[in-house]
């Protein structure tokens, strides 16, 4: 039965990150990336990890990929779901990974003594009391980050203010010395 | 299921996030190949710790996964940057330091 489960897991998950990176249209991209993210959630499920598989759906397959969409009909001229999504040089690309692969593969194989069958399972309230004793600085830290993320992201995505915008938008008038601009 | 199995399909999707890195053009393509590594990455993580019987691998897994939505979200402030500039989100356009 677990195997079942994981052989249809494993298979969903390669199928549709292979649809990721090989996919004309980027919208469906961006799709096949939910797929991607959402049975990733699964495989938590399968790995006894119930929250990590609840943050998943919430942060990736909610947030993420819904911020990633709107990227998408941001920067595109979009008239249909038609986005085109360009790629090159997959001949050369597809040989790099290969290997890649191959000695990763190998490597794992090769390693002797990995387990084959998991030990008890960690439950959540463990999870939560390790983050607020064990893990407390990186825990602050993480709050830091998104902070400065948060801002970093607002200061690279908003218009210039005072400069005229490099649109093809008519310029405001030259006695607006205060750089508000006109509605 | 053995750790190895989890192990070849972290690899395997890894391996793919590569593949599209390599051939992508187009910069949110690229930002959805980036998050397909750092999956294979966490789901790596999280069976590590699963097998090492500790929690430790669970909260590796979450701070990630954090720091990927960050990643994301600057990503795409980036992406939005570039097309103004540009006019497209192709990266091929922004090679003013190539050699």
């Amino acid at each position: 039965m677990e195997q079942l489960a994981f052989g249809l897991v494993a298979a969903v998950l390669l199928y549709s990150a292979l649809r990721v990176v090989s996919e004309d249209n980027l919208v469906h991209t961006v799709l096949w990336l939910g797929v991607t993210l959402a049975t990733t959630a699964a495989a938590y499920v399968l790995l006894h990890a119930p929250f990590l598989a609840a943050i998943q759906i919430i942060l990736y397959t909610g947030g993420a990929l819904t911020l990633m969409l709107f990227g998408v009909m941001l920067t595109q001229r979009v008239e249909s779901v038609e986005v085109p999504n360009a790629a090159a040089g997959q001949g050369r690309a597809a040989i790099v990974v290969a290997l890649l692969f191959g000695v990763i593969a190998a490597a794992v194989v090769k390693t002797p003594g990995l387990p084959s069958s998991p030990p008890v399972d960690v439950p959540v309230r463990a999870l939560g009391r390790s983050f607020l004793t064990t893990h407390l600085l990186a825990f602050e830290v993480l709050s830091v980050l998104l902070l400065t993320a948060m801002v970093g992201a607002i200061v690279l995505a908003r218009k210039a203010d005072p400069a005229p915008a490099p649109t093809p938008k008519p310029a405001p008038k030259a006695h607006d010395a205060h750089g508000e601009a006109h509605p | 299921m053995t750790l190895s199995a989890w192990l070849v399909l972290g690899a395997g999707l890894f391996c793919i996030g590569v593949y599209g890195i390599l051939t992508r053009r187009n910069a949110i393509g690229l930002l959805a190949s980036v998050e397909v590594m750092a999956n294979a990455v966490n789901l790596l993580l999280v069976a590590f710790g699963r097998y090492h019987g500790t929690g430790d691998g669970q909260v590796f897994a979450l701070f990630t996964t954090a720091l990927t939505v960050t990643e994301a979200a600057v990503g795409l402030a980036l992406v939005i940057l570039l097309y103004r500039s540009r006019k497209g989100i192709l990266v091929d356009s922004a090679a003013e330091l190539r050699g």
